[in-house]
């Protein structure tokens, strides 16, 4: 039987319309309702990893005056902040949040392939969401090993949380690795299978080229962390020694022979730098069409742009051990890592041009999503160029483990990547809600949080070049440390307590809109990609009413020469285009979009 | 508008901030000088991009904001730009790239006249062992690790009876003599830093690890532990002395060997309970101790732990400013001339019966309990037994309320501050656990139902 495309099927697609509150808004299989669970669960966990921060921030600004932080609390804070963020708050907002929602709407598909699994998928990550907060309950509280888990002190008596703590994390995270691979295989499978007549791969806005890498790169990257994950509980429940040499806890020898930490390193990182651009390559997907949106400008060298994607994706599976460089590996692996570390640097490099490229010559609209977009080139440059100095082995040994790397990763996959979702977040709230939010309040809420976090962290770097570590509860008596080290400490704790306070405005400005904002225009930026153009906003189940959409163009005719609009939907086909017909327009040039 | 004038603030004020910033590297004290040339090329191509394409995007968001009647450019790709920022991009590269490689090649590579030394970290410890005339460190193994072998040397192994142990934080280094340094621990990961040397590397359970460098600056450096190690890893502190040849030889041959602290002399019992008369008016015939005269209960106390606080006595690295019992301690053990004579005594009093102490102290034992377990027992372990591996003393059944006032004085800055109590100084660390008097009550209290 010849391969019918999903798309043409569209008669035969049988929708599970919901019949009750709780298959619409609980057990819902419509991806646009999970999406915002996935994203409202991981903005939950985000709260709280937030407030974990704030609490170590003032431990670290104030020791002599906080006394309810112990260092038995502030490593378990610091390793729960760290987890909660990169696993449970950015990976499953980017790619559960944002990912569930925007796929089939930019591809012009009803739905997820497997939307049943969909919503396994969201179940699975609200259940290891239990668990990973449970941990907080249990004897010995949760672990505090840092959220790199490094064996063997992981499982020992001089870690917090080394026995019900740690195993909690470790199913919580075999747990997710079950509902991202259940997300992830139907990411895939819908961008690969249910596009909409015309919508070639080259024409998929970014952030679907960013969310499809991204999942590609999670469903070869999470199996690594989730066999690290169980042959750590063997060795903590079974009494293997997969990653336990013979050790001494507190005086008497623990019976584990022959095991190897750097291996666990190994499969840590193998996971843990591609979860890096798990992170970022949506982000940069959906800053991309953020900007090109409100710049009213096509994205500057999309094919470019695609390919980039495409390589940082590749690349980031053969650059981990930079983050092992003084791990007591073979050092003759600095060669090799280094210098893949920094080749990445090259795409990584062109697409920052190409987004500033697209701003050249637009038409910049000034709306609060393209502050954040804006904000988030900036931070992105920063934080992107002290990657060259962690990447580059011999610059990282003095920098290695202090406040420098601190500051480098916050700025690069913490305060760019939050950019992001915040432009994201305000720009698509229009279609998601139907209605607009205030503006003004979110104008506020980006000079506090791009200011606030900025000043955080560009001050944390220098601690880094004095050689400040990390993960110290107390600095204590330094020589080398100078007391203006604390002042500058104080000063980046009350930073970050106003960006925290800050974030009020958001949730403010997103709940009071949802009752009282205006009502939104269905296309209110003039976009042309194709999640603007459905019959009703919010779309509601299904998504394209009776007929799916055919795609006629790419998702970036914006300025069209010769067009009467500043954008042209990429539902549109080109003899229908509506051309400039005022006295302005030198009608001897050839008016086709199809001639540039 | 105000974003472009934002941004372009932001650029020249992270230059300043950069020019004017008193946190900067600590002058170096080894030969790589080569580190901080690369990191100087990283920092002006680095700093060239971030200036440029900062000021490009601030200059574009002015230039094309949104004007009434202005339309935006359609261009889709400009291969030419695009290739030439590709080619500027990968020189920028290259050139940070290369020299990083060079570099690194020869830290890899230790020149063959570097010496070797062992660094050994333990939980939450550090520990130094100097090859001996035979130039060679002899073998070790986490199975050998005893109170008296705390690098688990190998005893059969001829190469390690001349090894020069150093079982406290503090090593030397003689001035421009090239070393290599074997990292290894006998627990968790750690990682070996010196600031002003620039270089640093994990010591990892179960292999030897290295790094070299060549010391060019006499002075004293801390060392910290850099790897997340457990609770106590921002306690994790010891220091490098850098010295002439001479001071350095001088100091190491004052040194013991592992063959001379595997035979100390069996102490003498008797001259012990002769010395202990004087101890006794205060401290009881058994060392019960007695609370009116401020003398701690004495027996049942881990023998280490009396010398080393002895010694500190007669060192003034306890008894000093704020101390007024302690320093009565100071006359007392200073009757101890030599090392003989504190290990004699402290051999003794390990021989009394070990009845614990009548309680004084009450408080909240669940509050005591969460506290201890939470931040304590890591090192005095569970039943506060201490343990001679993390330096711990025995606090069950000991005079609960010495244990107040002590705490207090860690928390006051009266003990543990000395340049010579390297373990005071952990507890004046994590003294900070408990907040208030009556959390040191609880702690208190809970101790004592630790028997």
């Amino acid at each position: 039987m010849a391969y019918v495309p999903l798309a043409d099927q569209d008669q035969e697609m049988e929708m599970h319309h919901p019949h009750t509150w709780v298959e619409k808004y609980v057990f819902s299989q419509d991806h646009k309702v999970i999406g915002v669970q996935y994203g409202g669960l991981a903005v939950f966990t985000g709260i709280i990893g937030l407030a974990l921060s704030l609490l170590f921030r003032l431990q670290l600004g104030f020791p002599e005056s906080v006394d309810f932080v112990d260092p038995n609390f502030y490593y378990q804070a610091v390793t729960m902040h760290g987890m909660i963020m990169v696993v449970y708050f950015l990976t499953a907002l980017f790619l559960g949040g944002f990912g569930n929602y925007m796929i089939p709407l930019m591809l012009g598909a009803r739905d997820m392939v497997f939307p049943f699994l969909n919503m396994m998928s969201v179940w699975t990550f609200f259940i290891s969401v239990v668990i990973l907060m449970s941990s907080f309950f249990v004897s010995g509280g949760p672990t505090g090993a840092g959220w790199t888990l490094y064996p063997p002190q992981t499982t020992m008596a001089g870690t917090p949380g080394h026995d019900a703590g740690i195993i909690l994390m470790l199913v919580s995270l075999a747990v997710f690795v079950v509902a991202f691979t259940m997300g992830g295989l139907n990411y895939v499978v819908t961008i690969l299978q249910y596009r909409c007549r015309g919508m070639t791969l080259m024409r998929m806005p970014l952030t679907i080229w960013g969310v499809f890498v991204a999942t590609v790169l999670g469903l070869f990257a999470f199996p690594a962390l989730l066999v690290a994950c169980i042959m750590m509980m063997f060795d903590t429940l079974l009494g293997t020694s997969f990653f336990m040499p013979a050790v001494i806890e507190a005086g008497s020898p623990l019976d584990y022979e022959g095991g190897s930490p750097i291996l666990f390193q190994h499969l840590f990182w193998f996971f843990g730098h591609p979860e890096v651009y798990i992170v970022a390559l949506p982000a940069f997907g959906l800053v991309s069409d953020v900007l090109s949106v409100h710049a009213r400008k096509n994205i500057f060298g999309y094919r470019m742009m695609v390919w980039a994607i495409i390589a940082i994706g590749g690349l980031s599976f053969i650059v981990w051990a930079h983050h092992m460089y003084v791990s007591g590996m073979n050092p003759y692996f600095g060669f090799f890592f280094a210098t893949t570390t920094l080749i990445i640097a090259v795409p990584t490099a062109l697409k920052v041009y190409n987004w500033i490229f697209t701003l050249w010559e637009g038409d910049i609209r000034l709306n609060a999503p393209m502050y954040f977009a804006i904000g988030f080139i900036f931070t992105f440059i920063h934080g992107g160029l002290t990657g060259l100095f962690l990447g580059n082995v011999v610059v990282d040994l003095p920098l290695s483990d202090t406040y420098f790397v601190v500051a480098h990763f916050h700025l690069v996959m913490g305060v760019s990547p939050i950019l992001v979702l915040f432009a994201a977040i305000y720009h698509w709230f229009p279609k998601v809600s139907g209605r607009m939010f205030n503006e003004k309040l979110a104008k506020v809420h980006f000079w506090f949080t791009f200011l606030g976090a900025y000043s955080i962290f560009l001050p944390l770097h220098y601690l880094g070049f004095l050689g400040v570590p990390r993960r110290y509860y107390a600095l204590g008596n330094t020589d080398f440390i100078p007391l203006s080290a604390q002042d500058l400490n104080s000063t980046v704790t009350v930073a970050a307590l106003i960006v925290a306070a800050s974030q009020i405005l958001f949730f403010v400005n997103i709940i009071g809109s949802l009752k009282w904002g205006k009502k939104a225009d269905p296309n209110p930026w003039g976009a042309a990609s194709l999640e603007w153009q459905t019959p009703d906003t919010p779309p509601v189940h299904g998504n394209w009413g009776d007929k799916l959409p055919t795609v006629y163009r790419w998702a970036y005719d914006y300025s069209v020469p010769g067009a009467a609009e500043d954008y042209i939907p990429q539902t549109v086909p080109e003899n229908e285009v509506i051309t400039a017909s005022d006295d302005n327009f030198e009608t001897n040039k050839d008016p086709s979009p199809a001639a540039i | 508008m105000t974003l472009a004038v934002v941004i372009l603030v932001l650029v020249i004020g992270s230059v300043v901030f950069h020019f004017a910033s008193p946190w900067w590297f600590t002058d170096i004290a080894s030969d790589w000088g080569s580190i901080d040339f690369t990191i100087n090329v990283t920092f002006w191509v680095t700093g060239f991009v971030f200036v440029a394409c900062n000021l490009f995007l601030a200059y574009c968001v002015w230039k094309f904001r949104h004007k009434e009647g202005h339309k935006a450019k359609y261009e889709p790709e400009n291969h030419k730009l695009e290739a030439g920022l590709s080619i500027f991009t990968t020189l920028g590269v290259v050139a940070m790239l290369a020299p990083g490689l060079f570099v690194w090649a020869t830290f890899v590579t230790p020149p063959s006249d570097a010496l070797e030394y062992e660094v050994l970290g333990t939980q939450w410890q550090w520990q130094f062992r100097y090859p001996g005339a035979d130039g060679l460190l002899g073998t070790a193994d986490t199975g050998f690790v005893s109170e008296s072998n705390p690098f688990g040397i190998n005893p059969e192994d001829p190469y390690g009876q001349d090894d020069v142990v150093v079982n406290d934080p503090q090593m030397h280094l003689a001035i421009n003599q090239p070393v290599k340094a074997l990292l290894r621990s006998n627990d968790v990961l750690h990682n070996y830093t010196v600031p002003q040397f620039r270089v640093k590397m994990d010591l990892v359970p179960g292999l030897v690890s290295y790094l070299w460098f060549d010391p060019t600056k006499e002075g004293t450096y801390d060392i910290m532990c850099q790897e997340l190690c457990g609770i106590g890893h921002f306690v994790m502190r010891g220091s490098v002395t850098v010295q002439s040849q001479e001071e350095f030889d001088n100091w190491l041959a004052s040194q013991p060997t592992f063959s001379e602290t595997q035979r100390p002399a069996p102490p003498d019992l008797s001259a012990g309970q002769a010395q202990y008369a004087t101890c006794a008016a205060c401290h009881g015939a058994n060392g019960e101790g007695n609370q009116a005269l401020n003398a701690p209960k004495i027996a049942g106390q881990q023998p280490w732990y009396i010398e080393r606080q002895l010694n500190h006595f007669k060192q003034g690295a306890r008894g000093g400013a704020g101390d007024t019992n302690g320093s009565q301690m100071t006359a007392f053990a200073s009757m101890l001339t030599t090392d003989e004579a504190v290990r004699n005594i402290s051999a003794y009093i390990a021989t009394f019966p070990d009845t614990p102490a009548t309680t004084t102290i009450a408080g909240d034992i669940d509050n005591g309990f969460d506290i201890y377990d939470r931040n304590c027992a890591a090192c005095h372990l569970d039943n506060g037994s201490g343990t001679w591996y993390t330096d711990a003393p025995k606090l069950s059944g000991m005079s609960d309320w010495y244990f107040v006032t002590q705490i207090s004085n860690f928390r006051a800055g009266i003990r543990g501050n000395h340049p010579y109590d390297d373990y005071g100084e952990q507890m004046v660390q994590m003294a900070t656990a408990m907040g208030d008097l009556e959390e040191i009550n609880d702690v208190a209290a809970y101790i004592n139902t630790l028997r």
